[in-house]
């Protein structure tokens, strides 16, 4: 990438020209009975994952621990409506409009490459704070680790079909086999375009506002390699937070309840925007 | 709706220092100062928090939205105000509207999404409403001392010292109204578009509408609809742009065109030709040629005029020479009888909390001389925000504006030579323009083209932080 790109871009001709078409969106909220003055969070599954993903514990858990939490299915996934052609420009704007239709500033969580989504949106809206967990935020390394791990899923979406996951790849061996297969049977696709431009897209702009992020993810995830959890923690001048022995799926894995707490900690303890 | 914000708010002296002449003065130490919590106001307050400043922001107003709360005295919007610029073009760049809204929304979806900008950033905490603005005066150091009191001029004045000062006070509230001769024994009702605000106002008149400006316009079609007869007198010929052009807003067709890097001058041949097939030639009607081509002026975007004019309910007449006691003289001889006189013709903007030379205004013309339309030379500290009339919309402008200055603010603090550099370049830039060859009018020295005008802020924005 140039160095262009850590700049901040004012002009955008072919945005204001083009702009995205709006879709119906599904947006799953569970909401604190008593306000208590903490920022909103909004989830943002990755590719194939929709609201369900969250909706199934980590949703409540934020809810119970006094956050507004709120998780979207990016267009083309869960209850959204459906969108083939989408690209990652679509998906920005997805999470872009729900974050601005929140109340109040909100931390954005992104799950594989919901977090390469993430890193886009935080050059559109000022989020109070980000976490990135397992980030799949793309290039060649990460596609490598999928064609090794998971041929058969992968070679097909390079010729446009839908990347598929599998098992060994999203939950460690102590989920149960049913809910494994129930989070399976509930999988879908992103579109082909998007899929693409996790390889050959532009990197994320520089984030406005300078906001605190979180990096955290598993050494034993088997779609996100161990170097690329690091180099991007690194590209937020941190380290991941680790929970060895989860899968790729850490929100729907046996031990789900480790890491969203960890991630309600930190943002407990109010990190401060990082101004330089 | 918040009214008041005092309450439970600690008092926001730290040190009285005691002034030139000896008024006592708060020291607000690093905080900057606001003026007006309309749209630029608010984007300043929420992009110098952004960058880690404390910001007290005065609002004479007990509410958000400035120019686009309908609510407020100095409002100057009517019950069918809709933006003219489409949503791409309109929306703060880093708080996006709801897309399932109309390309061209509603002045109150507006004041709604200010609402909601102010609660989302939570903004109001910082302005202090209901108290006007009544002194800027630079004090040593490059700081302000700001005088305030209630709005209305009750209470006692309290006079606070500032790191910097934004002036976002607006420039659509106080109206301009030409001189015509007999216009003080001229019988019928005589109005400026600013106390306009709901068409029963013209229903079964005979109404003028004088001025050819976007509200003009819109007043003409609603005097078209509910008045007994009306005539919309302009000045000169000019170019009606639909708002719709080949199935997409026009805006957005136009920067399909800059984004393609098309030149002017095969933008203004497009522009004429796809005129010409949808709007038709409109001297047919009696309206006058353009005398300038498309760019040269405040474009106006008006789809429903020309469709009223060709249905005969608005007739097309030339400028006022002068009134009489019951009739108005038109500069071709002509004489109609109006009852209701509409003037749109415009707004100029005041500063009148400030003295005139501060602004680089020497001679008192009411033209400020700025860089950027925004920096003023001999005054680091202080910016203006939103003071531009762009063919597009101002919101991204103040945003931009505001995240400029709140950078070039922490510079001052962190590398001063980079500052000084910046300073230097104001003074050199001073009274630049951001647009093509404008036709004089008494607005046309802030208007800027948004593409060259966001273009040289860019560039500012990254020169800044490279030193150059």
């Amino acid at each position: 990438m140039t160095a262009k790109t850590d700049r901040v871009r004012v002009v955008r001709s072919w945005e204001w020209a083009r702009p995205e078409r709006p879709a119906r969106r599904e947006v799953l909220a569970a909401v604190p009975e008593r306000e208590e003055a903490k920022p909103p969070l909004l989830f943002v599954p990755g590719f194939g994952h929709g609201a369900w993903a969250f909706a199934e514990h980590w949703l409540g858990h934020a809810a119970g621990r006094g956050f507004p939490a709120y998780a979207l299915s990016l267009r083309g996934h869960g209850g959204s409506e459906p969108a083939p052609e989408a690209t990652l420009r679509s998906y920005t704007h997805d999470v872009t409009q729900v974050a601005a239709s929140l109340p109040r500033q909100a931390v954005l969580v992104g799950h594989g490459a919901g977090a390469r989504v993430v890193a886009h949106a935080m050059a559109r809206y000022p989020v109070r704070a980000a976490v990135l967990v397992a980030p799949v935020l793309g290039g060649w390394a990460t596609f490598g680790t999928a064609l090794r791990r998971n041929p058969a899923g992968t070679v097909p979406a390079v010729f446009g079909a839908g990347l598929r996951l599998n098992r060994r790849q999203l939950f460690s061996r102590e989920l149960p086999d049913a809910d494994a297969r129930r989070h399976l049977a509930r999988l879908g696709r992103a579109g082909r375009r998007a899929q693409w431009q996790l390889l050959t897209g532009r990197a994320p702009e520089p984030a406005v506002g300078r906001p605190p992020v979180l990096v955290l993810g598993s050494p034993d995830d088997r779609v996100l390699p161990a170097t690329a959890l690091t180099r991007a923690a690194r590209g937020y001048a941190s380290a991941p937070l680790l929970f060895p022995g989860m899968g790729h799926d850490l929100m729907l894995d046996a031990r789900w309840r480790e890491p969203i707490d960890a991630i309600l900690d930190w943002l407990d303890k109010d990190p401060a925007p990082t101004h330089g | 709706m918040s009214s008041s914000t005092d309450l439970g708010r600690p008092d926001p002296d730290r040190t009285v220092v005691p002034s030139r002449d000896d008024r006592p003065v708060s020291d607000r130490g690093d905080t900057v100062c606001v003026i007006g919590a309309g749209a630029s106001g608010l984007t300043a307050v929420k992009n110098l928090r952004e960058a880690g400043f404390g910001v007290d922001c005065y609002e004479r107003e007990t509410g958000v939205g400035g120019a686009w709360n309908w609510r407020h005295d100095r409002s100057p919007v009517y019950a069918s105000t809709h933006l003219i610029s489409s949503r791409p073009f309109t929306q703060f760049p880093d708080f996006p509207m709801p897309d399932d809204w109309p390309d061209y929304p509603h002045h109150s979806q507006l004041l709604s999404y200010f609402e909601r900008y102010a609660d989302h950033f939570d903004l109001r905490q910082h302005v202090w409403f209901g108290t006007e603005v009544v002194r800027v005066e630079p004090v040593e150091g490059d700081r302000w001392d700001v005088t305030t009191r209630s709005t209305g001029g009750y209470g006692p004045e309290r006079t606070s010292r500032y790191a910097a000062v934004v002036v976002a006070n607006g420039h659509n509230w106080s109206p301009k109204l030409p001189r015509y001769e007999g216009l003080e024994e001229f019988r019928g009702e005589v109005m400026h578009a600013s106390s306009y605000k709901d068409p029963a106002q013209l229903r079964g008149k005979r109404v003028l509408v004088v001025g050819a400006g976007n509200t003009g316009c819109d007043i003409a079609v609603e005097a078209a609809q509910q008045a007994s007869r009306c005539w919309h007198s302009t000045r000169r010929g000019y170019w009606y742009a639909p708002k719709y052009v080949l199935g997409r807003p026009a805006d957005q067709v136009n920067d399909t065109l800059l984004a393609l890097r098309v030149p002017l001058r095969v933008r203004q041949w497009l522009y004429h030709w796809t005129l010409r097939l949808t709007v038709g030639d409109l001297t047919r009607f009696g309206m006058p040629k353009p005398d300038h081509r498309v760019y040269e002026t405040h474009p106006i975007a008006n789809s429903q005029l020309v469709y009223y004019v060709g249905h005969g309910e608005v007739t097309p007449v030339p400028d006022v020479a002068r009134f009489d006691d019951r009739a108005v003289e038109l500069t071709d001889g002509r004489r109609i009888d109006p009852e209701l006189v509409v003037f749109a013709t415009g707004y100029l903007p005041r500063f009148e909390f400030l003295a005139g030379r501060v602004l680089g205004d020497e001679d008192g013309s009411g033209r400020p001389r700025l860089w950027l339309n925004a920096f003023t030379a001999g005054h680091p500290t202080l910016a203006v925000v939103g003071l531009v009339q762009p063919d597009s919309g101002i919101f991204a402008i103040s945003h931009w504006q505001s995240v400029l200055f709140a950078r070039l603010l922490t510079l001052r603090a962190t590398r001063p030579e980079l500052a000084a550099v910046f300073d230097r370049k104001v003074r050199a830039g001073l009274g630049e323009r951001y647009s093509a060859k404008v036709k004089d009018s008494t607005r046309h020295w802030f208007e800027v083209g948004h593409a060259d005008y966001l273009r040289a802020l860019q560039r500012a924005l990254h020169e800044l932080e490279d030193g150059k």
